[in-house]
């Protein structure tokens, strides 16, 4: 005899929906970690979500949550306005590298800076999915893209931008985490991170913030497996994982 | 109206600030910028004294899209700028636009192009009336000619804001900005913050979530929502407002607005002292723009003369509505001078004499 147990249940904050993504593509299931959070927590009824401009643009699609768009790069200024407008409710954005990390920088900064009490949910997949795979400010040194088709080149464009340890420093941010989507275990890592992003908004002590490491198999030019390699081998040893600030932990308190 | 009047003497742009109290504002969003530094100022004083929001934001573009998300959570709520920084607000009035949120937006136009100077022009007439921002939107445009009517307009603004679900622009200048005169202020009833409109949001709680977007991707959608918003802006004309002063027997009509317009009422009054049959059209609107008005001013066979501190923006305007009967001469008083009323004499007396 066989025993059934159920092990996955879609989240009721979750559409049930085809997804519009690319095959391989780890935005859906980052999506999913928000639903499942905001589930557990018990906050979806009071949620408000800040949707970007990039391939998440449809988000309001898959949480079934109160959305509003913003301007390519401005959804921590449009979150600000919200959570002062509405300091009961649960705000948060969800935007992908460029976005965050390029046009809207300095949004984010004084955002964190300022200690909104909202959480930040960030898809860095080093390059604009949405566009066509262009170089995205985290784009990796040698990484081919569109728009550095002989790689990444340090004296021309810079370095890869390392937004979590960025916001890690400022004043205001209560939580700062960077995880990654290749593994079981790192799934479950991060899921406790956005949990915990979400937790120190609820506690009002500050900014959320999650840096989620993931792929884009289809401007990378790789397969799915391919791509969920490319996290371990690639990008982690540059962007490292871990919790690098949380002022609710013992040492932060210190 | 509610509330007895009491008169108090204040500059234009604390009469815009006590506008905004008085009309309900919750949040004020702003970032510095001289001609309207008292606006932030005196905000950031009142505005947590009431335990409402006051924000300095990182910068105009930020302002304007914690504007959008507080329109978006249907409370009132302002940003104020000049020139340069309407300029980067204008995004976020798309999208504003585009998702129909209602917002006030006040701009203290200052001379430019570029940094151009801190004092009084009307250059931004084509960016306020004419789209600013990219895609194909209307926002009303309110331009008062004294600090009462500041104070006036600015009440009305959140008004029509709400009314319209759309964004509402206040146009003032720097003379405007910084005059100081009489105002009699009032009590205004608003509405309560936390109201459910049908469409902002608060947080799902039992019902569907709601979504405001300006993204219409799905074929033909788009053409659709165009569909509704021209239906929309459309109906915003019944809400022209414009001052006529002596336009009766006048030969020749000034068509002039905001501070300028001020200006040229007293022009037209030295001049009717010494004879002059002339008058004064003044759009307190610019959009909706008081076409039917010139129009029917037009058919009864007037001489036009607009009169802008730039150089000719609002007279296509004038000249599309009184096209069929008349066209309309213009003097431009060039940005970075200020104009008195004997600037205007002149340019006046020639178009009458030009034509005769
Ligand atoms: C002001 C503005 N500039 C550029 C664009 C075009 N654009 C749309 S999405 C995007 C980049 C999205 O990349 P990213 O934020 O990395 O998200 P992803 O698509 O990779 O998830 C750009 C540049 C835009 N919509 N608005």
């Amino acid at each position: 005899m066989t025993q059934n147990k159920a092990v996955y249940s879609l989240p009721s904050v979750l559409a049930d929906v085809p997804m519009h993504y690319c095959p391989g593509c780890q935005h859906g299931l980052a999506h999913r970690l928000v639903a499942e959070c905001l589930e557990e927590l018990g906050v979806a009824e009071k949620a408000i979500c800040i949707g970007s401009i990039g391939c998440s643009v449809f988000i309001y699609n898959y949480l079934l949550v109160d959305t509003v768009e913003a301007p390519h790069g401005r959804a921590p200024a449009v979150a600000t306005g919200v959570k002062r407008a509405r300091p009961d409710n649960v705000v948060f954005t969800y935007q992908g590298d460029g976005d965050l990390a390029s046009i809207g920088l300095a949004e984010i900064l004084h955002c964190a800076n300022r200690g909104e009490r909202v959480t930040i949910v960030f898809v860095n997949n080093t390059v604009y999915g949405m566009t066509g795979g262009q170089m995205a400010p985290t784009t990796l040194l040698g990484q081919r893209t569109t728009t550095c088709p002989e790689g990444r080149c340090k004296e021309h464009e810079g370095q890869a931008i390392k937004m979590c340890e960025i916001v890690a420093g400022l004043g205001g941010t209560a939580y700062a985490a960077r995880v990654a989507l290749d593994t079981v275990k790192n799934v479950k890592q991060a899921k406790k991170a956005v949990h915990k992003a979400f937790e120190v908004q609820l506690e009002k002590k500050g900014l959320g913030f999650v840096e989620i490491l993931s792929t884009c198999p289809t401007n990378w030019k790789m397969t799915p497996v391919q791509a969920n390699k490319r996290i371990s081998e690639e990008m982690i040893p540059y962007f490292p994982l871990g919790v690098f600030k949380d002022v609710t932990s013992a040492e932060d308190k210190g | 109206m509610p509330g007895k009047p009491k008169r108090i003497l204040v500059k234009g742009n604390e009469a815009i600030c006590r506008g905004a109290v008085a009309a309900g504002c919750q949040c004020y969003f702003g970032y510095p910028i001289t001609p309207q530094n008292d606006i932030p100022e005196y905000l950031s004083k009142v505005m947590p004294k009431l335990g409402r929001v006051f924000v300095q934001a990182e910068s105009e573009i930020a302002a304007a899209n914690m504007l959008l998300g507080a329109a978006a959570c249907g409370v009132r709520a302002m940003t104020s700028s000049s020139s340069p920084g309407i300029s980067l607000k204008q995004e976020a009035i798309s999208y504003m636009a585009g998702s129909q949120l209602p917002a006030v937006i006040v701009n203290m136009s200052r001379g430019g192009p570029g940094l151009g100077d801190i004092g009084p022009s009307q250059g931004d007439y084509y960016q306020a009336v004419k789209g600013g921002g990219h895609g194909d939107y209307r926002q009303l445009v309110l331009a008062p000619g004294t600090v009462q009517e500041a104070y006036d307009l600015v009440i009305k603004a959140f008004d029509l804001a709400f009314a319209y679900r759309n964004p509402v622009m206040v146009l003032g200048d720097a003379i405007i900005a910084q005059m100081m005169e009489p105002v009699a202020v009032r009590e205004v009833e608003a509405p309560p913050a936390s109201e459910d409109l049908g469409w902002n949001l608060m947080g799902k709680g039992s019902r569907p979530p709601r979504v405001l977007k300006s993204l219409y991707l799905e074929d033909s959608a788009l053409a659709g929502h165009n569909a509704l918003l021209r239906e929309k802006y459309a109906s915003m004309e019944k809400e022209v407002l414009y001052e006529s002063f002596m336009v009766n027997d006048a030969e020749l009509i000034v068509v002039a607005f905001g501070s300028i317009g001020r200006i040229a009422k007293s022009t037209v009054r030295g001049l009717r002292e010494k004879g002059h049959k002339v008058g004064l059209l003044r759009p307190i609107t610019l959009f909706p723009f008081p076409s039917a008005v010139l129009g029917a001013l037009a058919e009864q066979r007037k001489l036009f003369l607009t009169i802008e501190h730039n150089l000719g923006q609002m007279v296509d305007d004038v000249r599309l509505a009184v096209r069929k009967h008349a066209d309309s001469f213009f003097y431009g008083h060039l940005p970075g001078n200020l104009p008195t009323p004997d600037d205007f004499e002149q340019p006046i007396l020639q178009v009458m004499g030009v034509a005769r």
